[in-house]
């Protein structure tokens, strides 16, 4: 091992050799391993593509001894639809559906990712209005898809109330965003250029009326929850993640700052309407399944604290740039990056000048944090394992493309 | 009438309490979690729902009987009725009321945790027949939960034992009548010698119903649906069913031990020779305040980890059982 840094994301350091995973989990034993004379079989266990807590179709392949788990080899592919391929025979406007379909829960911000590598490309001045519409469109996302995080995170601990509790919000937030894109969550509303549509009348009162309730909603939901002392003691001290190990397995988003390392896209890279927002980013300290569980409750109530910001200060003006009726982008290379729900949604963006992207690489989250499970896995319990794959918030759409 | 005629009608009448306990008991389930999520539960069968769980009920036998190749068929076949038998037999030594039960024994209160306690092999004979990696997993985890509990389960309620001098149910109720300042009932449950013996009871036998939080054996978000995985059609309903009646069983005993049984204190000792059904029906109604507690705890609490639960069983339950037995004891001698 060499004694070579190098700079990770503009945040810190990361030495070879300061982080030594010790014995790789580089697939599984498969063999019986023998202990003190007497044989205990292990056994493979197949824990999904059908299983009521892998959030989608992740399979994990867990050798585990009783209930402990001793190797874990994480499998995907199973909701696989070939987007980046797609994309490459779709107009540029037209990606924004497929970017829908990849982290699904968190469209927009996949739609913005994408909208701001065209742009790079196009010659087009973003008007101040459509930043802000995406700021917002983004924030009410945001929120939307923690609830859902929220919900089945509790699910996962066998904990059924707060789930209901936290989809009336979502039901709310839905209602919003229909009445934003016309859609509930395939919303192809970011475009290159700009966005759709303009907020319909009465709007602003509708997010309003939800944000008088919401902050006491997150602490009735936190308290329910967070205060439990079964959650407390299921939770704190399992799955962790410390510092070196999620710069080295280039996690991004809530995961990454569980474990104090301070990066929001947000704010290292702004795009958008975020350097005119006043907004604090939550960081944990330990990087265990409960400083995730608490860094996402702090983003929520910063979405919200955002979200009241961009209907307050919301500008007058055009809602998109005049873009020609086919886009044909500048031939070239360009990456953009948002901070979406889950991290670091990325989009790397080769354009050929005709109506049709060359190539499109989709950089999410949640493939470095399904990753990262293979190693943090090995130690804990089953019940233990769902917990955790609860906590990194994965999405198979996004992991799977 | 002959003996066995009587014997008969009394064994049909608890199979007969027992799935209507069943069909009851999935309704008010359905309500209360309903209810407590901020949506209805059922509404369109029947007034306000209350078909459906009889839709279900007949849905369940008429559905096809699914035995996977390579169970072990005759364990397969055998363990849900290993599971239901018991929890029909507990319902032997239940006291209605003064007259209305099935056998009046002096050792009804050991009998019915006997009862009780033979449903784990049921379920550890489902977990290891189902050929399943997590029906094994969910069959290993109900017996060593349910072994570790049943001991601090019975040693809870020694004290009761050691006070009233007598394991008849009925003698337990006995002597809990009358009111203190002719307000509050004598109940044991007043009594603070058995606030720790209540609490005590309430945990062991949450976990030994399988509820949660201690449902480990079947969590459905860790390890699908544990031993009942594998099974279909009406053998899942059995196991169903006696999850069910088992948390009457034990709701009903809490009921006799704790509160006073079929009687209320406040009402003059001749009603319940005059209004027979009076009896039977406090006591239900009791006995159903008991299950809508654990149904509340249902949908609310996450559930606890495997070894969080052994610990909790044998490094803190029996231990504390065990020391209050003794203090007790002194207190009981001393007092008399």
């Amino acid at each position: 091992m060499t004694d070579r840094c190098e700079e990770t994301l503009g945040v810190g350091l990361l030495c070879e050799g300061q982080h030594d995973p010790g014995v790789p989990p580089a697939g599984l034993r498969r063999s019986p391993s023998g202990v003190d004379g007497l044989t205990t079989e292990h056994l493979i266990i197949n824990m999904g593509p059908q299983h009521p807590s892998t959030h989608g179709v992740l399979r994990l392949i867990i050798e585990v001894d009783g209930e402990e788990i001793v190797a874990v080899e994480v499998s995907v592919g199973y909701l696989h639809r070939g987007i980046e391929k797609l994309a490459e025979h779709r107009r540029y406007d037209a990606v924004g559906t497929l970017m829908d379909r990849g982290d699904y829960v968190s469209g927009m911000m996949g739609e913005l990712a994408f909208a701001l590598a065209a742009e790079q490309l196009m010659d087009v001045e973003v008007p101040r209005k459509a930043h802000w519409l995406r700021s917002l469109a983004s924030e009410l996302n945001r929120l939307a898809s923690h609830l859902v995080w929220y919900g089945t995170f509790g699910l996962d601990t066998g904990a059924m109330g707060q789930f209901l509790y936290a989809m009336r919000e979502r039901e709310a937030l839905l209602d919003i965003l229909e009445a934003l894109s016309g859609q509930r969550m395939m919303f192809n509303y970011i475009r290159p250029g700009g966005v759709v549509a303009d907020m319909p009348l009465g709007l602003t009162e509708q997010i309003r009326t939800f944000l008088s309730t919401f902050d006491t909603y997150l602490d009735e939901y936190h308290q329910l929850l967070g205060g439990n002392e079964i959650f407390q003691m299921r939770v704190k001290g399992i799955g962790t993640i410390d510092r070196q190990m999620a710069l080295a397995f280039g996690l991004t988003g809530a995961n990454l700052r569980a474990a104090g390392v301070d990066f929001d896209v947000r704010r290292a890279r702004p795009y958008a309407a975020y350097p005119e927002l006043d907004f604090e980013v939550p960081l944990g300290t330990t990087g265990d399944a409960w400083d995730r569980y608490i860094v996402r409750m702090g983003e929520m109530r910063q979405s919200a604290r955002m979200i009241a910001q961009l209907i307050d200060g919301m500008p007058e003006g055009a809602f998109t740039a005049k873009v020609p009726r086919i886009i044909r982008p500048n031939a070239g290379e360009a990456y953009a990056s948002v901070e979406s729900s889950r991290g670091e949604t990325g989009i790397h963006l080769f354009a050929d000048g005709t109506e049709h992207p060359y190539r499109m690489h989709y950089r999410g989250p949640s493939l470095f944090a399904a990753q990262a499970l293979e190693e943090i896995l090995p130690g804990h319990l089953i019940a233990d394992a769902v917990m955790i794959v609860g906590s990194t918030d994965i999405m198979l759409g996004e992991l799977d493309r | 009438m002959s003996v066995f005629a009587i014997s008969a009608l009394k064994v049909a009448a608890a199979l007969g309490l027992m799935l209507a306990n069943g069909v009851i008991m999935i309704y008010m389930l359905r309500k209360v979690l309903g209810h407590l999520h901020i949506r209805l539960g059922p509404m369109h069968v029947g007034w306000k729902g209350t078909l459906q769980t009889v839709m279900d009920v007949l849905k369940l036998l008429t559905k096809e009987d699914i035995t996977p190749r390579a169970v072990d068929r005759w364990l397969f076949r055998l363990a849900p009725a290993v599971v239901f038998v018991p929890s029909l037999m507990a319902y032997a030594a239940l006291p209605f009321s003064d007259t209305w039960r099935v056998t009046d024994l002096d050792t009804g209160l050991l009998y019915t945790f006997t009862a009780l306690s033979l449903v784990p092999i049921g379920i550890l004979m489902a977990g290891w027949a189902s050929a399943n990696k997590w029906s094994l997993l969910g069959g290993m985890r109900a017996a060593a939960q349910q072994i570790a509990y049943e001991v601090p389960l019975l040693l809870s309620v020694l004290p009761i034992v050691m006070l009233v001098g007598s394991t008849n149910l009925g003698t337990i109720v006995e002597a809990q009548q009358g009111t203190l300042l002719g307000v509050v009932p004598r109940w044991f449950i007043m009594n603070p010698l058995f606030w720790p013996t209540f609490l005590i009871f309430v945990v062991a036998a949450l976990v030994e119903t399988n509820q949660t939080p201690f449902d480990l054996s079947e969590g459905e978000s860790e390890i699908v649906a544990g031993f009942a995985t594998e099974y279909s059609a009406m053998k899942f309903g059995l196991l169903f069913l006696s999850e069910f009646s088992n948390q009457f069983i034990v709701s009903a005993l809490g009921v006799t031990l704790f509160f006073g049984g079929w009687t209320l204190p406040w009402l003059p000792h001749s009603w319940y020779a005059a209004v027979p059904i009076l009896g039977p029906a406090i006591f239900i109604t009791k006995t159903y305040l008991g299950i809508f507690i654990m149904m509340w705890i249902r949908g609310t609490f996450p559930r606890v980890r495997i070894d969080q639960v052994m610990q909790l069983g044998w490094q803190r339950l029996i231990p504390v059982s065990l020391v209050w037995i003794v203090f007790s004891g002194i207190v009981i001698k001393v007092w008399s």
